[in-house]
C-alpha cells in the first residue's frame, strides 16, 4: 500500500450531508472481479448526464486535479462496497476531510492508503471559503492553509498503518501462534464452533 | 465490573490487545457472495497465502442472480462472469458453497441465519453491511470490506476498535398492522441515519421480546441504516427453538451445553450503556419514506414536511434535492401517493413470515390495474419451498404478482429487475438511495404488510384499514 505522509494538494468541496456509497459509486460498476480502473465511475450518476456527457457543473468535473475532498457529515454511509475507497484513490484522492464517517467506510480507506480525516463543519467551512492549496501533515495530525492551522484526532494504530503503508495481513500473522492458542482454548471450551453436524 | 451483552462477546474473542485502543479479534464464521469477493480472493493467491480456516466461510451467490427462469443462462455476461469467479475460488479453496443450482442458495443473510450457521455469541462477517441482521440471533455480526475479507481470509481475525455500547428500550406492545420495519424506520427517523455511528445498539423491552425472529432480524438488518456497527438482541427460548434442528447448528452431542452457554448471554441489568433512546411501541404507526434515505420517512398519517423550514442548512439543501428528486411536494399526504412497481423480498423482508404477513393481506384481491409490476422475491430457496408449502405463491399469483427465484433483486437492481426514470415503487428493501432500485427510480420502503396493501390500492395507504 502507498505510504501516506504528507500532502499539499487543492481540495473540492461537496456541501451534501451523508453522502453514501451508492452516490460514491453506483451499483451498475459492481460487477468487477479488479480493483482497478474504478476512477472514472466515482460519482457517476452525478458526473455525467443520462447519454454519458461530464456535466461540466460537477466539482470534480471542474477540477480534475483535486487531492482532497471536503464534505458534509456521516460521509460514505450505506453499502460496505471497497469498490468506494477503491474509486476514489484510483481518482487520486488522498484526503477526504468530513465533519463524521460512517465506520466501514472509514476502515475501508486505511486498507487503500485514503486519509479519513474529522474537522469540525465549521472548520472545513473555513478551508472551503479560501479557495487555496490544503496542506494535511499525517505526523503532526494537523490541516494547514495559510494562516489557517487545524488539529485533528486518529487513531494511532490506523495513523501507523497509513505513515508506514504497511502490510496489516503481515503484521497479523507475525501473531500466528497466539491466535493458534486462541483458537484451541475457543473451541475447547465451546466446542460446537469447531466442527459441524451437517 | 457489570457488562453489557456486546462487551461479553467482544471480551471472548479478542486474541491480542495491542495496547492503542485495537485489538485483534477472532472472527468465528464468515458469509461470503459473489460482489465483494473476488479481489480478496485474488489477493490471498497474489500474495500466496493459505486460508486459515475454510470451514469458517458458507457462500454464496445473490446480489447479481437473475430471479427468472434458472435453467436459462445468465445474460449479463460481468454477472456470468462474477458468479462464475465464485463457483471456482469455492471450489479451489473447498468453501461450503450453495450455489444457483442449489436449493439452500438465497440472499445471503437470509440463508445464514436459517441454516443455523449464524449463532449466539460468535463474531460474524461478511463483506455486505446488513450482515448486522444476524445480531437478532445475538451474535457480535457486522460488515467489512474486501481488504478485511482477504485479512479474514488469511488470518482469522481482524485489527478492530471497540464501538460504544446503545441501548434501544422498546417498551409496550405494537398495533396491529404495524411491525418490525415499521419499528425500525420510525428510530431511524428519530435518530437519524448516522444515530448509531460508532456503536453497537441493542434492543431490550416488552415489543423486542415478542417480536418474532425473522421481525428482529428486519430491526437488526436496518441498524446499519442508523448507522450503527452492529444490532444485537440477547437470545432466549425463541432462538433456541428457531436454532434446534437447524443443518449447521450444534447436534444433539453439544446442544444442552450450547444452550447452557448462550443462556448467560445477556446484559448485566445493570451495565451502563453510553447512550440510551426509548420508544413508545404502542405509538408507532406503519411507516413510509418520503425521501432518499432511510431517515426520511413519517408516519402512514402525515404529509410530505416542508423541508424549506429546516434550519440546518446543508440538512436543508439534502432534503430539498431528496423532494425533487422523489417528485412530490410538502403539503402531499403520504396517504394516497400512487405507486408504478411493488417490490416484496431482500435480506430485511424476504423470510417467510414476512410472505406470510404480506399474502393474508393480498389473499382474495387482485392487484390494481395501474400497478405494472408486483414481485415477491423469496429470500432462499428454503424460504421459497416452505411458502409453497403453505400455498402463499397461489395467493401471490392469483392477485397478479409474479413469483420469482430467490436473490437480492429489486433491493439493488444489479440484476435485471430493477425501476425504470421516474418509476415509484413500495418496496420492502432498506435503501431508497437515488438510483438505488435503479436510475432516476423512486423508492418508498415500508414493510411487507403495506407494500402488499399498496399493489392492492395502486398507492401507498394505510394497511390498517385492510385488516
Amino acid at each position: 500500500m502507498q505510504p501516506f505522509k504528507t500532502l499539499t494538494a487543492k481540495a473540492a468541496y461537496l456541501p451534501i450531508s451523508n453522502i453514501d456509497t451508492d452516490m460514491l459509486v453506483p451499483k451498475q460498476y459492481l460487477k468487477t472481479v479488479k480493483r482497478s480502473g474504478l476512477g472514472r465511475v466515482l460519482f457517476a450518476e452525478q458526473r455525467y448526464d443520462a447519454d454519458g456527457a461530464p456535466r461540466p457543473d460537477f466539482v470534480l468535473n471542474k477540477n480534475p486535479d483535486v487531492q482532497i475532498l471536503m464534505a458534509g457529515e456521516n460521509f460514505g454511509c450505506g453499502s460496505s462496497r471497497e469498490h468506494a475507497p477503491w474509486a476514489l484513490a484510483d481518482f487520486g484522492i488522498r484526503v477526504i476531510i468530513a465533519p463524521s464517517f460512517a465506520d466501514i467506510f472509514y476502515n475501508n480507506c486505511f486498507k487503500n492508503g485514503i486519509l479519513p480525516l474529522r474537522l469540525r463543519a465549521q472548520e472545513i467551512e473555513e478551508l472551503r471559503a479560501k479557495d487555496m492549496p490544503i496542506t494535511v501533515d499525517l505526523e503532526n495530525q494537523r490541516v494547514t492553509q495559510g494562516r489557517l492551522s487545524f488539529q485533528f484526532e486518529i487513531q494511532p494504530s490506523c495513523k501507523e498503518a497509513l505513515l508506514e503503508g504497511l502490510d496489516e495481513i503481515e503484521k497479523v500473522l507475525k501473531l500466528k501462534g497466539e491466535i493458534e492458542a486462541f483458537e484451541r482454548k475457543h473451541f475447547e471450551e465451546q466446542p460446537w464452533l469447531g466442527t459441524f453436524h451437517a | 465490573m457489570p457488562k453489557t451483552l456486546y462487551d461479553k462477546i467482544w471480551k471472548q474473542h479478542v486474541v491480542h490487545d495491542f495496547g492503542d485502543g485495537s485489538v485483534l479479534l477472532y472472527i468465528d464464521r464468515h458469509l461470503v457472495h459473489e460482489v465483494t469477493s473476488p479481489q480478496a480472493f485474488e489477493g490471498l493467491s497474489v500474495a500466496g497465502r493459505k486460508m486459515w480456516r475454510h470451514e469458517s466461510v458458507l457462500a454464496t451467490c445473490d446480489h447479481d442472480v437473475p430471479t427468472t427462469d434458472r435453467s436459462a443462462p445468465i445474460s449479463d455476461p460481468e454477472a456470468k462472469l462474477q458468479i462464475e469467479t465464485l463457483d471456482e475460488n469455492c471450489r479451489a479453496y473447498e468453501l461450503r458453497y450453495y450455489g444457483m443450482d442449489d436449493k439452500r442458495q438465497g440472499v445471503v443473510h437470509v440463508m445464514g441465519a436459517e441454516q443455523g450457521f449464524t449463532l449466539p455469541g460468535i463474531t460474524l462477517v461478511c463483506g455486505d453491511s446488513h450482515t448486522s441482521t444476524h445480531g437478532a440471533l445475538g451474535a457480535l455480526a457486522f460488515g467489512i470490506g474486501t481488504s478485511e475479507i482477504e485479512h479474514v481470509f488469511a488470518t482469522q481475525t481482524l485489527v478492530a476498535r471497540k464501538s460504544r455500547n446503545m441501548r434501544v428500550m422498546v417498551d409496550g406492545a405494537l398495533q396491529l398492522g404495524v411491525g418490525a420495519k415499521d419499528l425500525v424506520l420510525a428510530l431511524i427517523a428519530q435518530i437519524g441515519i448516522g444515530g448509531g455511528t460508532e456503536c453497537v445498539i441493542e434492543y431490550q423491552g416488552e415489543a423486542v421480546e415478542n417480536l418474532s425472529m425473522e421481525g428482529r432480524m428486519t430491526l437488526c438488518n436496518m441498524t446499519i441504516e442508523a448507522g450503527a456497527r452492529a444490532g444485537l438482541i440477547a437470545p432466549d427460548e425463541k432462538t433456541f427453538a428457531w436454532l434446534k434442528g437447524l443443518p449447521l447448528a450444534p447436534g444433539h452431542e453439544h446442544w444442552e451445553k450450547a444452550v447452557a452457554y448462550w443462556k448467560t448471554l445477556r446484559s448485566d441489568s445493570d451495565a451502563l450503556f453510553d447512550n440510551e433512546v426509548r420508544i413508545d411501541a404502542s405509538k408507532i404507526e406503519p411507516y413510509v419514506t418520503w425521501g432518499t434515505n432511510p431517515e426520511m420517512g413519517a408516519p402512514i398519517s402525515a404529509t410530505v414536511p416542508d423541508v424549506a423550514k429546516e434550519a440546518d442548512p446543508i440538512k436543508r439543501q439534502s432534503r430539498l434535492k431528496a423532494l425533487e428528486y422523489i417528485g412530490l411536494k410538502p403539503g402531499t399526504p403520504l396517504d394516497g401517493i400512487p405507486v408504478d412497481k411493488i417490490f416484496i423480498g431482500s435480506c430485511t423482508n424476504g423470510r417467510l413470515q414476512d410472505l406470510r404477513e404480506a399474502a393474508a393481506i393480498v389473499k382474495g384481491r387482485k392487484i390494481a390495474p395501474t400497478v405494472k409490476l408486483a414481485l415477491v422475491v423469496p429470500g432462499s430457496g428454503v424460504v421459497k419451498e416452505l411458502a409453497e408449502r403453505e400455498g402463499l405463491d397461489k395467493i401471490f399469483k392469483e392477485a397478479g404478482f409474479e413469483w420469482r427465484e430467490p436473490g437480492c433483486s429489486m433491493c439493488l437492481a444489479m440484476n435485471p429487475d430493477k425501476l425504470l426514470p421516474g418509476e415509484r415503487c413500495a418496496s420492502t428493501s432498506n435503501r431508497n438511495f437515488e438510483g438505488r432500485q435503479g436510475y432516476g427510480g423512486r423508492t418508498h420502503l415500508v414493510s411487507p404488510m403495506m407494500a402488499a396493501a399498496a399493489a392492492i390500492k395502486g398507492c401507498i395507504t394505510d394497511v390498517r384499514k385492510m385488516l
